[in-house]
């Protein structure tokens, strides 16, 4: 299974396993990365599970759709490698993946 | 103060849970009266996810969270609830055995034999934005809504946010503003077209300004804001003059005012009696997502289940001179008519 790493805020640092075709927002639920919220459940429509994309990986991950770059309007310190973690599904390609969380998601 | 409006129950949030309560409250002839927060019923099914489907309602393959909203409106009409909207409730008062009173935020009262918390998350309240030393400002020069539009005339405004909420108080507000500057962080504006439209030309016609960027820093004294400044995306800060600050960044679910109720908790839920779904205050209730209890599932299925149990004690409550005969709407002419249908 691809391994995907949190370093949220604190430096905390959590490298977990993932499973093929759940979203990065359920990995880090799974595994209590307390900084993911996730109010909405994963609609994509609270906010509350932003990432910043590690620059090596942002090309590979791709940038949010309309949709999502929407929702990021009500999430804060919104960065250019910003996506929401619900919209981001793991693949093979994505073994290794490392993402930041941010100090505050809202709430 | 306004006259107590007197019910036999009062179910606070408007949720598919509290909806479905006024059906099995409904059933044995219990009349209710229900408060949320939000302008619209539905709770977070009509917030969080009304186009989003929904497959684990018994019976139901698929439906949405607004569907469903509409569905269970529709099922409990014969039942002429009453709803408060955009209202909070913030105490609970016995005041008998059990009798409430029971207050919201916008100054009304009501007097029941029994209070059904289906709160869901808790409260929708707005998301503070994370800017350092802004707490003194609240409610003073910075304002998450807008209560009266007088307020704000001859101002400096600062409307942050990039919805329909920021457009239309831009809008609104921009007539009777000294200078009124809205702050988006991209210049993208999903908000209704026309609206966006009628911004730009403000913009364009040197009416308004229209800052691309986030707001980095505030100042003022004694929570009087005179000026905030604006990051771009490249890092270039701009001080702008504001003495009024809107910031519109969506909703967020907070416990709210449950947690000052008296109620056993654990953590942010309330715990219950699994029988009846009592708390421990005789005649408070908490179903749904709120509550916990051993092998609670936050499922809207249980929140059914647990909103029918409920009704049988709460009935003891608001009838206790009434045996309760167990019925079902399949057989029953009395349920029937009820419904509307025998």
């Amino acid at each position: 299974m691809p391994n995907v790493t949190f370093i949220e805020h604190d430096g905390t640092v959590h490298t977990v396993e993932a499973e093929l075709g759940a979203t990065v927002m359920e990995t880090a639920l799974k595994n209590d990365v307390s900084s993911i919220v996730a109010e909405c459940g994963g609609g994509c429509t609270c906010a509350t599970c932003m990432v910043y994309v590690d620059d090596a990986w942002s090309a590979l991950v791709g940038p949010p759709s309309a949709d999502e770059e929407y929702q990021l309007d009500s999430a804060f310190e919104v960065k250019p490698t910003s996506r929401l973690s619900c919209q981001i599904k793991i693949t093979e390609a994505l073994d290794g993946l490392v993402v930041r969380t941010p100090a505050y998601q809202g709430r | 103060m306004s006259d107590t409006i007197k019910t036999d129950v009062l179910i606070i949030g408007a949720g598919p849970v509290g909806l479905f309560a006024v059906f099995e409250l409904g059933l044995l002839d219990i009349k209710t009266h229900l408060v949320d927060i939000l302008d619209k019923v539905g709770g977070q099914c009509a917030e969080l996810y009304p186009e989003k489907p929904i497959y684990d309602i018994p019976g139901i393959p698929l439906i949405t969270g607004h569907g469903l909203s509409e569905a269970l409106m529709e099922q409990i009409k014969p039942f002429h609830p009453t709803f408060h909207l955009g209202e909070m409730v913030t105490t609970i008062e016995n005041i008998g055995d059990p009798l409430f009173r029971v207050t919201t935020d916008t100054g009304k009262t009501f007097e029941c034999k029994s209070v059904v918390i289906a709160a869901g998350g808790g409260s929708f309240q707005p998301k503070r934005p994370p800017i350092a030393g802004i707490e003194p400002y609240e409610d003073k020069s910075v304002f998450y809504a807008v209560r009266k539009m007088e307020n704000f005339r001859g101002k400096d405004i600062m409307i942050v946010g990039g919805g329909d909420s920021a457009l239309d108080w831009t809008l609104n507000l921009q007539p009777i503003a000294k200078r009124l500057t809205l702050v988006h962080r991209r210049d993208d504006f999903r908000g209704a077209p026309d609206s966006v439209n009628k911004m730009r030309a403000l913009v364009a016609a040197g009416a308004m300004d229209l800052r691309i960027g986030q707001v980095s820093e505030l100042e003022g004294a004694d929570g009087q804001l005179n000026a905030a400044s604006i990051k771009d995306k490249d890092g270039a800060v701009t001080r702008v003059a504001c003495d009024a600050m809107l910031p519109f960044f969506g909703l967020t679910m907070k416990l709210g005012p449950v947690a000052g109720w008296g109620l056993e908790m654990d953590g942010e839920l309330v715990k219950v009696d699994v029988s009846t779904f009592e708390t421990n205050r005789p005649g408070i209730f908490a179903i749904g997502d709120i509550n916990t209890y051993p092998g609670k599932l936050k499922l809207i299925l249980s929140g059914f289940h647990e909103g029918a149990l409920m009704s049988q004690k709460v009935h003891h409550y608001v009838h206790p001179e009434k045996r309760l005969v167990f019925q079902y709407t399949t057989s029953s002419t009395s349920l029937q008519k009820k419904l509307g249908v025998a």
